[in-house]
């Protein structure tokens, strides 16, 4: 017996003081290979008596099941060391960029549409859609603008050439919408054709004029909206306007006034102003001022309830059915919204400005955020 | 419309302030734009007179003047020639900002003598542009006087911008009228003198154009035409005019007092009598304006013997105009057709006070009124003798009745106003009403635009003030809301997300370009046609366009002028093939120009070119995003031809086109003067079908526990052979345990005969119930040899 312990002592010596793998490995071959020293010592058990075989067997067991254990964790020991000498060696400049990575952006008009879509959706509004390309009818007739009167002067329009089958003059002579007013029409028309108020949408698009400045571009957006239905009055208006831009801007005590205007289309007109103040340097900031004074206002949109005579051209009974409408520009509020300058930039695609003033494509409007 | 406040005060009796009729004007619907207080600006500037003038030691052409203000006695260091001891002038202290120069003056030292403040120039003041000399002012003003009240300067100019329907409030009156109503104080009443007459005037009138419903006219002989009195004169140059002599200014002071034009006539200019008559086509005359027309069929014209003198309600003719020599003056007040005005105005590009006014349409009753102001104020001002008034046709009916509940107004508004303080404020606006059951309403001559009961209801609620009607949320009312958005407006929000998320910056460009583009996009000769506009701003923007991608590649061109070459752009817009509704499509497109990505340390290939799959797969993204099978649908080589040949496609659900992509065509990047490649893509988004209703589950999925095992595979085709059709055979070969085959390499070059490639192929097999041998794998890919050879003639490569 003393023999094994003076074994164990010897070996774990051997083991430990080996220091790489290889000679880790060779020692483990010289003791638990097949010719190894304990195997070899195993094979002498059957030359014993049973007693004695039995007390050295036990002991051999012990001392192999030791061993191994002693090589393992000296193994361990050898790995780690070699991965932390090989570890302080990897050293990488983690200041340098990483690789390259898709960078896209959403147009600021895009954002606010979906802005607008997500607030008017939760008050229950729908989007209609009409083409650009509009005729004289829709665009005014419809509208209450009577032929020859100035109020069509107001508004340059671009003309396109007549439409030779088209029988009816005021249907031939198309032009680019001037206005998203003209879906309203369109809308109204087909709901009535299969339908009945209430008609509750929302529009966007594209608008035209012939017009082009600091300030004017002959191509830009609008938003409309129109809420037709048995005893929609102009408080629903106001309503409707004063939550809708105080949750357009996130101001929940944005002043919003309304003043009397002329709009062919709706019969009593207002326009809309929010309130701001303006700066020592001259900058805007919308809200509310301390001082009463010091409140400026500036529009924002038209709007009034529809003239009785655009709900009779789309064929619904003025007597049975009032209801309102607006329109707003969409660059102006965004321009607003985002701080961003000057109109003309919105449509030169510079691709510093889009990614300057461009959204995030993962960050949807959502109307359950703010 | 610009008025001043004295001008009102003509015709409204108020103690208000100017603060308080500003914001009335804006909550009664004459929003106010500007109000220019010149006695505010002048405030600092005032009498001073000069006690000592003495030469400057050190300097020849300057004084040192000692000056007594209203804040003491002042000495200032003067150069102007003819200040003297004894003149009275107009004095500016130090901290005051002078506007003719700009500066905002300090204490300083002249020549080593100090000077405190400045006597002004007329020029210094902005007033005109004399400089000889400090402006003098009459002896009669005390020290202390502000400048304003000398100059006449104080009296506020107030701009209302006009909406269109408010034809009455073109003239001062009818702006106080409704101030009245609104409760700023009270109308004066107006005194309409009956001059009478006391000779027949040489001149008549008649009317043989239904344009002219009235006209009325009298001759003033015996006249001299002085210039205007200064009050008149002060009144037209504060809002603008220039005066030029008294009949002149009579007739501009008439006008946008009353809203009521007139024209005058030197009588011995006109030959016989006038009549207005409409034009004929080639008529031309030199009108008052310094211009010549010559005018179309049908504009409303006056003549006399000797043929066409002016336009009617537009602009007189030089050839009848009053002079200073005029000593005998016809005088006309006409009622012309609104609309008629109106389209003559606009085809000759005339614009004139009484334009603006007929067009809007004057007050049909006051014509003889305006016609007897105007004379009584000739008389007053030129002296002479009127005549009787000479006449031809009528007012035109104007007269209208309205049913009226005064219930309705809560109605419509939403707010209670008594039946007794509408009908107050409608009859302070001149409307008459009759209270019955219900009213009865008759509008006043002068509101044309009012029609129906919601006028009604404007009138009251715009003096009642806006600010009163109480706010009411809509809210959505249904428990379980549809959606906002339409299908296509869904899919055009996924495809742009899509895009953005792959790298592409979203743009909105015209949706118009120049016929050249729209011809190398594919517009027709038809679709040209029809779509040009007829009244475009240059020819670079006179198309409506058939496709996004000329834009965008235009877009591309200007960035890479600003040094950036490397774009990656996207737009969702309209695309125009006829002028009909249904000849517009919603379209997706993108375009990527120069390298795919900024070059970067990590990886050489980062800055590879753009080139067609790369379109392919932002195409393949927005496509599957919109809801489009973008796995399943076929690619076909048939895109449009400004795409490159060889290096496009479409993709398509059977005879629908959803997209195409591909390198842009190098004739057409030539054409644009764009360095490529530039590689792009369109998706007609109205060609992908509706997402079905009930499809939101999605089918079973099976996951067999067993490892899968991958065998790659080298082919030798020919070079035509679609590598998709390698992919689709290899699948082929075993349905059930082939999970995937994907190309991993194509070669051309050494060890492959010309007109042939290598395709080598990855083939995932899946097993499924049980472990695969290895003759069954074996058998497996012989299988994929084997179809795939039938099908393509493709040949393992040893």
């Amino acid at each position: 017996m003393t023999d094994i312990a003076h074994l164990k002592t010897e070996l774990s010596a051997e083991i430990t003081a080996a220091n790489d793998l290889k000679s880790l490995d060779d020692i483990r071959v010289t003791v638990l290979g097949k010719k190894g020293r304990i195997t070899a010592l195993m094979k002498t058990l059957g030359k014993m008596d049973p007693e004695e075989r039995k007390t050295t067997g036990q002991a051999l067991n012990v001392l192999k099941d030791e061993i191994a254990d002693l090589i393992k964790s000296q193994e361990r020991a050898l790995k780690k060391q070699e991965m932390d000498a090989r570890l302080t060696t990897e050293v990488a400049d983690i200041t340098l960029d990483t690789r390259p990575a898709p960078k896209g952006s959403i147009h600021p008009i895009s954002q606010t549409i979906e802005e607008l879509v997500s607030i008017f959706g939760a008050m229950g509004f729908q989007v209609a859609e009409g083409p650009d390309i509009e005729d004289d009818w829709h665009n005014f007739t419809a509208l209450n603008f009577p032929p020859g009167h100035p109020a069509r002067e107001m508004q340059d329009t671009f003309f396109l050439p007549t439409d030779p089958e088209e029988s009816d003059p005021e249907r031939a002579k198309k032009l680019l919408r001037t206005h998203t007013s003209s879906v309203q029409i369109r809308h109204m028309v087909e709901t009535m054709k299969t339908s009945t108020p209430p008609i509750k949408t929302i529009c966007f698009g594209r608008t035209y004029r012939s017009d082009f400045d600091m300030t004017h571009t002959p191509m830009f957006h609008q938003m409309e909206c129109l809420y037709v239905d048995k005893g929609v009055t102009m408080a629903h208006l106001k309503g409707c306007l004063t939550d809708f831009v105080r949750a357009f801007f996130k101001l929940d005590d944005l002043p919003v006034r309304f003043r009397p205007s002329f709009f062919p289309f709706v019969e009593p007109g207002a326009e809309v102003d929010i309130g701001y103040t303006k700066d020592a340097k001259g900058g805007i900031k919308l809200g509310a001022a301390k001082d009463p004074a010091d409140q400026k206002w500036m529009e924002i949109l038209g709007s009034g309830m529809v003239h009785p005579n655009v709900l009779k051209n789309c064929g619904i009974d003025p007597d049975e059915y009032q209801g309102f409408a607006f329109g707003m520009g969409i660059e102006r509020a965004t321009m607003l919204k985002y701080g961003i300058p000057d109109l003309r930039t919105f449509f030169e695609s510079d691709v510093r400005w889009l990614e300057h003033y461009g959204f995030d494509p993962l960050k949807r409007p959502n109307s359950a955020q703010r | 419309m610009k008025f001043t406040l004295s001008w009102l005060s003509r015709h409204l009796d108020t103690n208000a302030s100017l603060e308080e009729i500003s914001e009335t004007l804006t909550a009664i619907g004459l929003e106010v734009e500007e109000i220019i207080d010149n006695a505010a600006t002048y405030a600092p500037f005032t009498v001073a007179c000069v006690e000592k003038a003495e030469k400057h030691p050190d300097a020849d052409k300057l004084q040192i003047c000692t000056v007594k203000t209203a804040s003491g006695t002042q000495q200032i260091v003067c150069g102007a020639p003819n200040a003297r001891a004894g003149m009275k002038g107009i004095f500016a202290p130090e901290g005051t900002y002078i506007p003719g120069l700009d500066v905002t003056l300090k204490k300083a030292s002249i020549r080593g003598v100090e000077s405190c403040g400045m006597l002004v120039s007329e020029k210094e003041m902005e007033l005109s542009d004399e400089h000889k000399g400090i402006i003098e002012v009459d002896d009669k003003y005390e020290i202390g006087t502000p400048m304003a009240e000398v100059f006449g300067l104080d009296d506020p100019v107030i701009d209302i911008a006009l909406t269109p329907n408010r034809a009455d409030c073109a003239g001062v009156y009818g702006i106080a009228r409704d101030l009245a109503a609104a409760g700023l104080g009270s109308l004066k009443e107006l005194d309409i003198p009956n001059v009478g007459g006391s000779f027949a005037s040489s001149i008549d009138v008649a009317i043989e154009d239904d344009g002219c419903a009235q006209f009325l006219g009298r001759e003033i002989k015996g006249i001299k035409n002085c210039a205007s009195p200064a009050w008149l004169q002060h009144l037209l140059k504060a809002v603008g005019l220039r005066p030029i002599s008294a009949l002149v200014d009579i007739t501009n002071f008439i006008n946008l007092d009353h809203a009521r034009p007139l024209h005058v006539y030197d009588v011995d200019k006109v030959s016989g009598n006038l009549v207005v008559r409409a034009t004929k086509n080639g008529e031309s005359f030199d009108a008052l304006n310094d211009k010549s027309y010559t005018v179309n069929d049908g504009a409303i014209g006056i003549y006399d013997d000797s043929g066409l003198l002016g336009l009617g309600g537009i602009v007189g003719g030089v050839s009848s105009g009053c002079t200073d020599a005029t000593t005998s003056v016809f005088l006309e007040a006409a009622y012309f057709d609104p609309a008629r005005i109106a389209r003559t105005g606009r085809d000759l590009g005339v614009t004139s006070d009484a334009r603006y006014r007929f067009e809007r349409g004057v007050d049909p009753e006051f014509t003889v009124q305006g016609l007897e102001l105007a004379t009584h104020l000739i008389l007053e001002i030129c002296g002479g003798e009127a005549s009787q008034i000479v006449s031809a046709g009528a007012a035109p009916k104007w007269q209208r009745e309205i049913d009226y509940d005064p219930a309705y107004l809560k109605q419509l508004i939403g707010l209670d106003v008594s039946a007794d303080r509408q009908k107050q404020i409608l009859e302070d606006l001149g409307f008459h009403v009759n209270c019955d059951d219900g009213f009865t309403i008759h509008p006043p001559s002068w509101r044309g635009d009012v029609f129906g009961k919601a006028d009604i209801a404007e009138e009251v609620i715009r003096i009642v003030g806006f600010d009163d009607i109480p706010g009411v949320s809509v809210t959505s009312g249904i428990s379980n809301p549809l959606p906002a958005e339409t299908p296509l407006l869904a899919k055009s929000r996924a495809a742009r997300a899509a895009m953005a998320a792959r790298g592409l910056q979203e743009c909105v460009t015209w949706s118009f370009l120049s016929k050249d583009e729209a011809i190398a996009f594919g517009a027709n000769d038809n679709a040209i046609k029809a779509l040009t506009l007829q009244n475009a701003i240059s020819s670079e923007m006179d198309v409506m366009r058939p496709s996004i991608l000329p834009n965008l590649i235009a877009a591309a061109r200007r960035n890479a002028a600003r040094g950036f070459a490397d774009v990656a752009l996207c737009e969702v817009g309209p695309v125009f093939n006829s002028p009909r509704p249904d000849g517009q499509a919603s379209v997706a497109a993108g375009i990527r120009s120069g390298a795919y990505s900024a070059r970067n340390w990590s990886d050489s290939n980062a800055s590879r070119d753009v080139d067609l799959f790369d379109a392919k797969a932002d195409c393949l993204a927005a496509l599957e995003a919109a809801g489009a099978p973008a796995a399943t649908a076929q690619v076909t080589r048939d895109a449009a031809e400004y795409f490159h040949p060889g290096r496009s496609g479409a993709i398509r659900l059977g005879k629908n086109i959803l997209a195409q992509f591909g390198e842009i065509h190098p004739s057409i990047l030539e054409e644009f003067d764009v360095k490529g490649p530039v590689v792009g893509f369109e998706i007609f988004l109205e060609n992908i079908p509706e997402p079905k209703r009930k499809g939101t589950e999605k089918p079973f999925l099976a996951l067999p526990p067993l490892q899968a095992l991958s065998r790659d595979f080298a082919f030798l085709v020919d070079d035509s052979v679609d590598a998709k059709d390698i992919v689709k055979s290899a699948m082929a070969a075993d349905k059930k345990l082939i999970s995937g085959a994907s190309v991993f390499d194509v070669y051309t070059g050494k060890g492959v005969e010309d007109g042939q490639k290598s395709v080598a192929l990855n083939v995932t097999i899946q097993p499924i119930d049980e472990s695969l041998k290895d003759e069954q794998i074996e058998a497996i890919m012989q299988a994929v040899i084997d179809l795939v050879g039938k099908k393509t003639g493709g040949i393992l490569r040893g």
